[in-house]
């Protein structure tokens, strides 16, 4: 068994165990810890794919971004996850039938598995020899598939705005810092010299 | 090349271009004061870009290397969802400002989302399909929860977010089998790796059923079909209307663009799934609205049963089928539109009420607004001689035809029992206890609204003014 | 093994490494270190008095939405890197694509920025 072999294994294996942790785990805070670790033992299956921007990708953006983005949320929901983890049990019977289902339904499919006869010659970005994962990939998305790309420019525009429509609110009656403000007061504006005569007051 | 390929997708450039200098000038000229601009200038956008659409001969093109078709069925469907957005967009100013929800991102997230359904409509790869389907749903679960004060309408949006990425979740999970099985996420590719076997190869087949389950979910087709009452009932009313309808006509036309693109070799393989579908969603509406004390609820599962219907127009799996189920989308659409412009209005000392009860006696109050709903309701129910009557033979037709008599069978007891609480309403309104009454007032959209498309469940038995054949050419693009 | 993989066998020895000191420091403070806890020493420091109640407090929701903002941009970044490596092959198509898709989110951009989404308060 070589190196790639015992990377695969060891990959995977902490990939499911720490995707089992995250939904059994108490506290909601080590479910996202745990989740960070399936993120990058997953990108580690990435690397060993060959696919080293996917994987990249899954650490700058799932592991520093969404992973703290989960904490936030975790930590925003006044939720009693005690209580809701007494329901675990109650749901449990369901949720293991329909997991079990999935699984046999996977286990059918990869014992049955073929190809269609022509599914190498039918594949449309396969990367050319000589040139990087990461520079393959450049070469098709912004002229080959440069309709995707923009079409997920947009849906990163609906993401934005939805964000600020569902959570941004105006408060008013506090106290706002108006930087031009700032910058246009010079003295002859807000500052009044007064010559004081001796023993007389203004 | 890109020249050309710009061409093609020129309706959904505007729109998106217009959506985002709408943004622009919402943030930097109008505050929300002013949007009601915004609410016209929209549905004017919309409805520009489906009369273009609709009077532009165009032939069958295809652009970015077949990841965008445009071809009959494509232009028919988007001009159904293009002037449904307009007219429930249109309608939902005046319910927004009487509820100070009035903001300038509600026309611009609607114009962003019907961007996504012409995208899904006209998706010819497993790509552009699902980037289309997430710029549609990803708006849709904002609107669902554009009321964010209240519990009621987050919890609408949540639910719908929630079920709504798990759905796409299992779409994608299809969609990966069969790019592993084809090699390829264009459509005519895996149509010609799947062509050649009697059968679909197990892989195939398992990832087409999970693309169906997923786009059952976008449909509200039982058993999938659990958000459907509540995200209706807690999203603001024209955020309902707006879900009732064109994101319905949006999802249902990229269900015939997969099956009959991507999977028309092997049609005995999946009008299986989509019988049980259809015969599961016309009982479940059927008995399940019965009980419901809330109108929001009631067109839930009204609508449940409706895409019932219309999947049996696909179950058959030839052109007769799809030009039936386009047809039935239309009706069902129109409909919607009507009983929506009724239910937006009704009110009772300002407050919106949706309970089924206050319609009691309603007949007295407002006899012309009465009449017009209750042929809405006959039409719904699919009573003779109007056109939610003739929809429903069509689809019948169809399955028949194709040798589904049992189906057959179910859709019409399912009907008269679903029957029962259109005709219920109908009774409250005319033969109920008398009660205070509701608010008189409705803005003339509505009431325009409410009247044509009465009007259209009346006249369209004389001539369904050439939407049938049109819809028979769009069906025939589908499937040559 | 290929060239690919084995640029990465250093990452790997690295976080074989990291993973057994990381184990062992654990270990060596289980294992070696003086422990006699009792209740009143692992309960939480309150200067004298019982805990009110829980630390935990509810995070503002404004945190939420910088987060998310940051996401997106995140994201922007991150399709920003190919385009770099591939940015001689993608020619002139390449090129304004990318300025198009950066046009799309300034849209945004200055869409919060004059919502002011971007200011704490």
């Amino acid at each position: 068994m070589g190196i790639t072999a015992v990377a695969f294994y060891l990959f995977a294996l902490v990939s499911v165990v720490s995707g089992l942790m995250v939904v059994i785990s108490r506290n909601p805070v080590h479910s996202v810890l745990w989740l960070v670790l399936a993120f990058f033992s997953s990108a580690g299956l990435f690397v060993l794919l060959g696919a080293e921007f996917v994987a990249m990708l899954l650490v700058i953006v799932y592991m520093g971004a969404v992973a703290v983005l989960f904490l936030f949320v975790v930590m925003m929901l006044d939720v009693d996850f005690a209580e809701l983890r007494g329901q675990l049990a109650q749901y449990l019977p369901l949720g293991l039938l329909i997991g079990v289902i999935l699984l046999m339904e996977l286990g059918l499919v990869f014992s049955q598995w073929s190809f269609a006869p022509g599914h190498v010659a039918a594949r449309a970005a396969v990367t050319p020899e000589g040139v990087t994962n990461t520079a393959a990939l450049g070469q098709l998305i912004y002229t080959r598939y440069i309709y995707l790309f923009q079409a997920s420019g947009l849906i990163l525009l609906v993401a934005m705005i939805g964000a600020i429509v569902l959570t941004m609110r105006h408060r008013t009656n506090i106290k706002r810092q108006d930087i031009l403000e700032q910058i246009y007061r010079d003295p002859a504006a807000s500052m009044d010299l007064k010559d004081v005569k001796p023993g007389q007051g203004l | 090349m890109i020249g050309t390929d710009l061409t093609v997708i020129l309706p959904e450039l505007v729109l998106a271009l217009y959506a985002m200098a709408a943004l622009l000038w919402g943030a930097f000229r109008g505050k929300d004061a002013e949007a009601p601009l915004l609410f016209w200038l929209t549905p004017l956008v919309m409805a520009g870009l489906g009369l273009w659409i609709a009077l532009e001969p165009q032939a069958t093109a295809s652009a970015f290397h077949g990841g965008f078709v445009s071809d009959t069925f494509a232009r028919f469907s988007k001009v159904v969802v293009l002037f449904s957005a307009a007219v429930v967009l249109l309608m939902s100013a005046d319910y927004l400002k009487r509820n100070k929800l009035l903001q300038f991102e509600f026309p611009i997230l609607i114009a962003l989302s019907v961007t996504g359904m012409m995208m899904m409509i006209s998706a010819g790869d497993l790509m552009s399909l699902y980037m289309g389907l997430e710029l549609q749903s990803l708006a849709l679960y904002v609107i669902a929860a554009f009321r964010r004060d209240s519990a009621r309408s987050t919890e609408a949006g949540l639910k719908y977010f929630v079920l709504g990425a798990l759905s796409s979740g299992i779409l994608l999970y299809g969609a990966s089998l069969i790019y592993g099985y084809a090699g390829t996420t264009s459509f005519a590719g895996i149509l010609a790796a799947a062509k050649g076997e009697a059968h679909l190869s197990l892989g195939l087949l398992i990832g087409l059923v999970f693309m169906i389950v997923g786009m059952a979910f976008k449909v509200s087709s039982v058993p999938f079909h659990m958000w459907t009452p509540d995200v209706y009932e807690g999203s603001p009313t024209p955020v309902t209307a707006f879900f009732a309808t064109a994101p319905k006509v949006a999802a249902m036309a990229m269900i015939a663009r997969l099956l009959f693109d991507a999977f028309g070799t092997a049609t005995g393989d999946w009008t299986q799934i989509i019988a049980l579908l259809s015969f599961l969603s016309m009982v479940l509406g059927a008995f399940a609205g019965i009980g419901q004390k809330d109108i929001k609820r009631l067109m839930a599962y009204s609508s449940i049963g409706h895409m019932g219907y219309a999947f049996l127009g696909l179950t058959a799996g030839t052109a007769a089928g799809v030009q039936a189920t386009l047809i039935y989308m239309v009706v069902y659409v129109t409909m919607n539109v009507g009983v929506f412009a009724f239910i937006l209005n009704m009110e009772r000392d300002g407050q919106p009420v949706t309970e089924i009860s206050a319609l009691n006696m309603y007949s007295e109050v407002e006899p012309l607004r009465a009449a017009a709903l209750m042929v809405l309701m006959f039409s719904l129910a699919g009573v003779p001689p109007l056109v939610g009557f003739f929809a429903k033979l069509f689809v019948i037709q169809a399955a028949l035809n194709a040798g589904w008599v049992w189906l057959s069978v179910a859709a019409m007891l399912a009907s008269v029992v679903a029957a029962y609480y259109y005709l219920r309403i109908i009774y409250l309104m005319y033969f109920g206890e008398k009660q205070a009454p509701l608010d008189g007032s409705m803005p003339a959209i509505h009431w325009a609204a409410l009247m044509v498309a009465a009007f259209f469940m009346l006249a369209g038995v004389v001539s369904m003014f050439g939407v049938d054949t049109w819809a028979g050419a769009a069906a025939a693009s589908l499937l040559n | 093994m290929d060239g690919l993989l084995r640029a990465y066998l250093p990452v790997l020895v690295f976080l074989g490494l990291a993973i057994i000191i990381g184990a062992v420091l654990l270990l060596a403070a289980v294992v070696v270190a003086v422990r006699h806890p009792d209740a009143e020493k692992i309960s939480a420091y309150e200067c004298g008095f019982n805990a009110f109640d829980d630390a935990r407090m509810k995070f503002d929701v404004r945190f939420y939405l910088v987060s998310i903002l940051f996401i997106i941009f995140d994201l922007e970044v991150a399709f920003l890197f190919p385009w770099a490596v591939a940015f001689k092959d993608v020619g002139p198509l390449g090129f304004w694509s990318m300025l198009v898709f950066l046009a799309v989110l300034t849209v945004g951009f200055s869409y919060e920025w004059k919502k002011g989404a971007l200011e704490w308060e």
